[in-house]
């Protein structure tokens, strides 16, 4: 049959990932090597970063013109290429991916949506899904981060998808012959074709690359005193169950780093002390304790915040990634915004709680700082501001934050504790909630609030058996929107199961 | 200017006799014109036929040459009305818009037009945003061109039947008196395909000729008693003259054998999706070669009745493929087989679906279904049990792929306004909120979900009007720039000022009809060298008679928009509060500055250039400025700190360092890890020593701290 003789290729891209560009290597490769080729774009889609589709279809030159479809329909697709992971999955749900003769081709980096980010926890797809979606889904499958090839070469994802187009054989083509109409593209084309033959090499990947996600050996330096005392540290560690030692690593790090030694040795021995109660079966606890505690004990403050500006490595990041030359300048502007509540929260408990209880006097400060400041913290007054704010670690125990930091940190680890015997699971679940406390001002307090609310509807389920479900179902209910609206349903819920639960027994 | 430059396409249209373009198909629509002596073209801009306005525009010295006038109308019923050129004059005319928000603007005109005729060939080449991918209301330019009694082309989708359409659309206008719809579906418009040229023909009566030589007849014009004589002359003469036309020049098409118990008919736009469905089930090859009689309509209004009833006659059934509703071809084809006694099964809606796109699938299933009933020797075994993979549900894959709708672009100068919006909205309470045509529509999309109803271009606050009550909470309108010229000065503006109505209307004013390629219009800051620009929004505003107008000419400022807004919500003053925000598309700005800056910086030029940036171990992966953003440069990231649990918020490479996530991270008071870096090319002398100094003195401050702390090394 002469239609056998069509081959049907789309496009799925996200809009300005450069479809069209593609699109048109494509059809000149066709027709420049005697086939005849049509394509259709409907450019309004892509506007003005949503999904689109690119469609091409070739069959070899004859005596009559071919009647070309002006797009892709389900199953009759031969060759799908995809500039985006989750656009792989698109065109798998789409139908457009046959396991009987579609060659897949997709590349596996994530440009997020807008419903992935606006989450308050972690609302990323996950990648492995597409990865075994398309694997059942296709006949043939070639992902990789096209992408990244397409960056490391200077050039764009246009260049390194036309690379595995050529490697996967799908067309009648010799990577040659794909070369030379790069060769026909200007100026990029030596980058072009050097990200073309980057992916043409490249082998597909089999499984989603994952974050390494783990603690970098923290190589510390400093004062032969303070290094004494760190070692020391270092070998208590050592002497924690084998499972809980990385995290506790970096929770002890994070400590150091936020203020000092000592409060490194304070973060340890509530770790320690942790690790004598909790069950030996069940490490995970003290794993999960190791990492909350660091983060529950480096809050962001003020302090912490000046000081990270300040760091040589965070100069050196910068540099990098504006790729600073060593003849350019550089100018650095940071957005910060201090309420009335952070520079209570510097004061002493007692002259912060002093302003704090009156509205008025709180709005008489609030009017003297509330305002956005813009410092240059690479100029001098900008930068020794935030000098001297960072190096005030030593005054931060005698703060109104840490006082309200050390009583919330003590209730919380009181509550753990109260269910480390008879409920280890709640008590996890309990430890994890601290993920829920996030951000600043009013996001912080929000974020407060919401893991408030968990731990004072706690009573409603601590006797039940699934207690630790429940809590954990209510976690990831807060993390799901900004004001914890998911989570007032989740203890809803609750409330009327029980009601009606005691309703019904003394019936 | 246009966000593309469209110097190359305009060289496509100079070919002449013996060359081939190779192209879009809406530039082969208007190279075609150009080959029908074509006297003048106007038009709005929207997909899909903006390209052919902005080929025009770009074509200036060509057109010169040729005597053809062109002309970016202010809305399509400007554009429409145009065709008044071609009532007494015998010129050629052609005007473009999409269909069938743009023929809804027009019809006024067109049904004068319609009325009176004409004497020029009048054309009318709308572009059918119909379907998947369609940006407007789901309807038919059909009983547009019915209820005027314009006739209506439909021509198969390649490059060489649409052209030629072109030319017989004149013709067939001149022939009959009556003006032409020329329907493009979307896909065709943007279908990359080759046709013969022609030589270019200068048309032989120009718009000079007309003015040099007015003429008028009382009885063109649409007033009793001529009016009452127009109808009549629409079914007496006008319409046996198309159909004469059509039958004379086999507009319609047959394919396939000439005799057979089945017949396919279809609108022209329709063949090549039907024929793959005919080539799946082995009943045609890929080079159009049918096993079953096809009827193919390129004119579908009006019908040719002896074509239909010939057709029709000597088959048992007859399958009626015509996308979207309602039914006019089918309804009007089964009339005629009733008239005519003729007892053929009519399929048509109910074999295909009542509404939506033919697409690939739905038209095979269709076919099909038909012939599987009507002609079971026909179908093959295939077709009676289609054993072919089954897609196999899969729920995570469902869970887990993120609708992508489209949203605004890196750097848009319109989402502060929005964040600004709902930061307002979280101090005052919600609003009524009313929507308008336009990038801005974008608002309506997360994370600003802003913005109740769209009732049309450049009547948002128009769509407001109703709710107006003495001391109420306000209500917010938005209407572009692009929609306050076409439309919104006079039904929005003026309206509010004449009812003295006390809602706030938000002008977002980007400099260009941005979202149809980023054209300019009256308000536009460049200078265009053949249009008037630079002719402010604020004075047209205070021109209607509304008082309170406050203009922005930052929008980026989200502090002192949040503020402006605040203020029109709360202010005393009576009468409509117009804030106009104004700050260029980004996309158009950096099409412009990008090639100057790196040329200023190969120049040896001081030039500044931003990027914004988060530290990570400041952000605490809450994504609080991610709902007040939406800007795909700022994206999440998982870092590899075993510590952290959801990923933190970061900046991408594709920043423009419009300064967006700054302001809202300050005005939203949400957190300090974001920071501006400015990378000074070729910096004067001065900034290298303050460079050189303040590094010094940041390392020893740096190196006093380390001597006293612990470190740590990666």
């Amino acid at each position: 049959m002469a239609q056998d003789q069509c081959i049907k290729l789309a496009i799925l891209a996200v809009g300005g990932q450069g479809g069209g560009v593609l699109t048109n290597w494509i059809v000149d490769l066709a027709e420049q090597n005697g086939w005849v080729a049509q394509y259709t774009a409907v450019a309004g889609v892509a506007q003005r970063t949503g999904a689109t589709i690119y469609y091409v279809e070739m069959a070899p030159q004859q005596e009559k013109r071919p009647i070309f479809s002006l797009a892709p329909s389900v199953g009759d697709v031969d060759i799908l290429i995809a500039a985006e992971l989750m656009e792989v999955g698109r065109a798998i749900q789409r139908g457009f991916v046959s396991p009987n003769r579609t060659c897949l081709i997709g590349s596996s980096h994530r440009l997020h949506a807008v419903s992935e980010k606006i989450n308050p926890g972690d609302g990323r797809a996950k990648d492995q899904v597409i990865f075994d979606a398309a694997h059942k889904s296709a006949q043939k499958v070639l992902l990789h981060n096209y992408d990244r090839l397409a960056i490391q070469n200077g050039s764009y994802i246009s260049a390194s998808l036309f690379g595995a187009l050529a490697a996967s054989k799908a067309l009648p083509f010799m990577p040659a012959q794909f070369e030379a109409i790069l060769e026909q593209s200007g100026r990029a084309a030596a980058r072009s074709i050097a990200a073309f033959n980057a992916a043409l090499k490249a082998e597909p990947l089999a499984a989603p690359e994952l974050s390494k996600q783990a603690a970098p050996a923290a190589k510390a330096k400093g004062p032969q005193k303070l290094m004494a005392k760190w070692d020391a540290l270092q070998q208590r560690i050592a002497q924690l169950p084998n499972e809980s030692q990385e995290l506790a690593r970096a929770g002890l790090k994070k400590c150091v780093e936020f203020q000092d030694v000592t409060y490194g040795d304070a973060y340890l021995t509530t770790v320690e002390q942790f690790a004598q109660r909790i069950p030996d079966d069940r490490p995970d606890i003290l794993t999960e304790l190791a990492k909350h505690l660091a983060n529950a004990m480096a809050y962001d403050d003020l302090i912490r915040v000046s000081d990270l500006k300040t760091r040589r490595q965070r100069l050196s990041r910068i540099e990098s990634e504006v790729q600073l030359q060593s003849a350019d300048g550089l100018k650095l502007t940071e957005y910060f915004h201090p309420r009335a509540e952070e520079i209570c929260g510097l004061m002493p408990p007692r002259l912060g709680r002093w302003f704090e209880d009156s509205p008025s006097r709180f709005a008489w400060l609030d009017r003297r700082v509330n305002k956005g400041r813009r410092i240059r913290s690479n100029g001098f007054w900008g930068f020794s501001t935030l000098y001297l704010l960072g190096g005030l670690k030593w005054w931060r125990k005698h703060t109104l934050r840490d006082q309200i930091e050390r009583r919330h940190r003590k209730a919380w680890l009181e509550e753990i504790e109260e269910n480390l015997a008879d409920n280890p699971d709640l008590a996890l679940e309990l430890i994890k909630c601290r993920r829920l406390i996030k951000g600043y001002s009013d996001t912080h307090h929000r974020s407060l609030s919401k893991f408030a609310r968990i731990f004072e509807n706690l009573h409603l389920v601590s006797e039940l058996p699934d207690a630790a479900d429940w809590v954990r179902r209510w976690r990831d209910a807060a993390l799901m929107d900004e004001n914890g609206d998911a989570l007032d349903g989740a203890i809803k819920t609750v409330e009327v199961t029980l009601r009606q639960k005691s309703s019904a027994d003394v019936e | 200017m246009a966000e593309r430059s469209f110097a190359k396409e305009v060289e496509k249209l100079r070919l002449g006799d013996g060359d081939t373009f190779r192209g879009e198909g809406i530039l082969a629509i208007t190279k075609a014109l150009l080959e029908n002596g074509v006297g003048y073209v106007g038009g709005y801009q929207g997909a899909p036929i903006s390209h052919l306005m902005d080929v025009f525009a770009d074509a200036e010295e060509l057109l010169g040459e040729l005597g053809v006038r062109f002309e970016a109308s202010a809305s399509e019923a400007t554009a429409a009305a145009m065709l008044a050129a071609s009532v007494h004059y015998p010129i050629r005319g052609a005007v473009t818009f999409k269909s069938t928000v743009g023929t809804n603007v027009a019809s006024d005109a067109l049904a004068n037009l319609a009325s009176g005729g004409v004497t020029g060939g009048a054309l009318i080449i709308v572009g059918e945003d119909y379907g998947e991918g369609s940006s407007i209301m789901q309807e038919r330019s059909h009983p547009f061109a019915q209820k005027s009694q314009i006739w209506l082309l439909d021509p198969r989708p390649n490059l060489p039947s649409i052209v030629d359409a072109v030319g017989h659309g004149f013709a067939l206008s001149e022939a009959s008196n009556t003006p032409v719809m020329l329907e493009v579906r979307i896909r065709a418009c943007h279908v990359h395909g080759h046709f013969d040229t022609k030589d270019n023909v200068p048309p032989p009566f120009t718009v000079r000729d007309a003015l040099e030589n007015p003429k008028r007849k009382t009885d063109r014009i649409v007033l009793p008693p001529a009016s009452f004589l127009h109808e009549k002359e629409k079914v007496e003469q006008r319409l046996p003259a198309a159909i004469d036309y059509i039958q004379q020049h086999k507009l319609n098409e047959h394919f396939g054998p000439d005799q057979g118990d089945i017949g396919i008919i279809m609108q022209g736009g329709m063949y090549n999706n039907v024929m793959r469905a005919l080539q799946r089930m082995g009943l045609a090859d890929l080079y159009g070669d049918s096993k079953v009689p096809l009827y193919v309509m390129n004119v579908t209004y009006p019908l040719v009745p002896d074509e239909v009833v010939d057709f029709c006659a000597d088959k048992k059934a007859v399958l009626m493929v015509e996308e979207g509703q309602p039914a006019c071809l089918e309804e009007a084809v089964a009339a005629l087989l009733f008239k005519h006694k003729i007892n053929t099964d009519l399929a048509g809606k109910g074999v295909l679906p009542l509404a939506g796109e033919l697409t690939g699938q739905v038209m095979l299933d269709g076919l099909r279904s038909f012939i599987t009933s009507h002609a079971p020797h026909l179908a093959t075994d295939q077709d009676r049990a289609p054993n072919e993979p089954q897609l196999l549900p899969q729920p995570e894959l469902d869970d887990t792929v993120p609708a992508r709708p489209p949203g605004f672009c890196t750097g848009c100068p319109e989402r502060p306004i929005f964040a600004a919006t709902k930061l307002v909205e979280e101090e005052l309470g919600a609003h009524h909120i009313s929507s308008d045509i336009g990038c801005h529509l974008f608002s309506i999309m997360p994370p600003f979900e802003i913005g109740g109803t769209t009732m049309g271009y450049g009547l948002g606050p128009a769509s407001s009007s109703a709710l107006n009550a003495k001391g109420a909470r306000r209500s917010i309108s938005f209407v572009g720039d692009g929609g306050f010229w076409h439309n919104g000065l006079t039904s929005s503006i003026g309206n509010a000022s004449f009812n003295e109505h006390d809602g706030v209307t938000v002008i977002v004013d980007n400099y260009y009809s941005a979202a149809t390629g980023g054209q300019d219009i009256l308000s536009s800051r460049a200078e265009n060298k053949s249009r008037n620009t630079n002719n402010p929004i604020g004075k047209a505003v205070k021109g209607m008679g509304v008082k309170w107008v406050r203009e922005i000419d930052n929008t980026y400022d989200v502090g002192k928009m949040r503020e402006t807004l605040k203020e029109a919500l709360t202010t005393d003053e009576t009468g409509p509060k117009v804030i106009v925000a104004s700050s260029e598309c980004m996309l158009n700005r950096q099409r412009r500055e990008r090639p100057l800056k790196a040329k200023a910086i190969a120049e040896g030029q001081t030039i500044s250039q931003p990027k914004f940036g988060v530290d990570e171990d400041i952000c605490t992966g809450d994504h609080a400025c991610m709902r007040l953003s939406g800007c795909p440069s700022l994206t999440v990231k998982k870092l590899d700190d075993p510590l952290r649990d959801d990923p933190v918020a970061h900046i991408d490479q594709s920043c423009v360092g419009c300064g967006n996530c700054g302001e809202v991270a300050d005005a939203a008071v949400l957190c300090p890890s974001f920071y501006k870096a400015e990378r000074i090319h070729n910096p004067g002398r001065a900034h290298k020593i303050w460079r050189m100094l303040s590094t010094n003195f940041m390392s020893w401050l740096q190196a006093r701290r380390d001597r006293k702390s612990l470190r740590f090394e990666a």
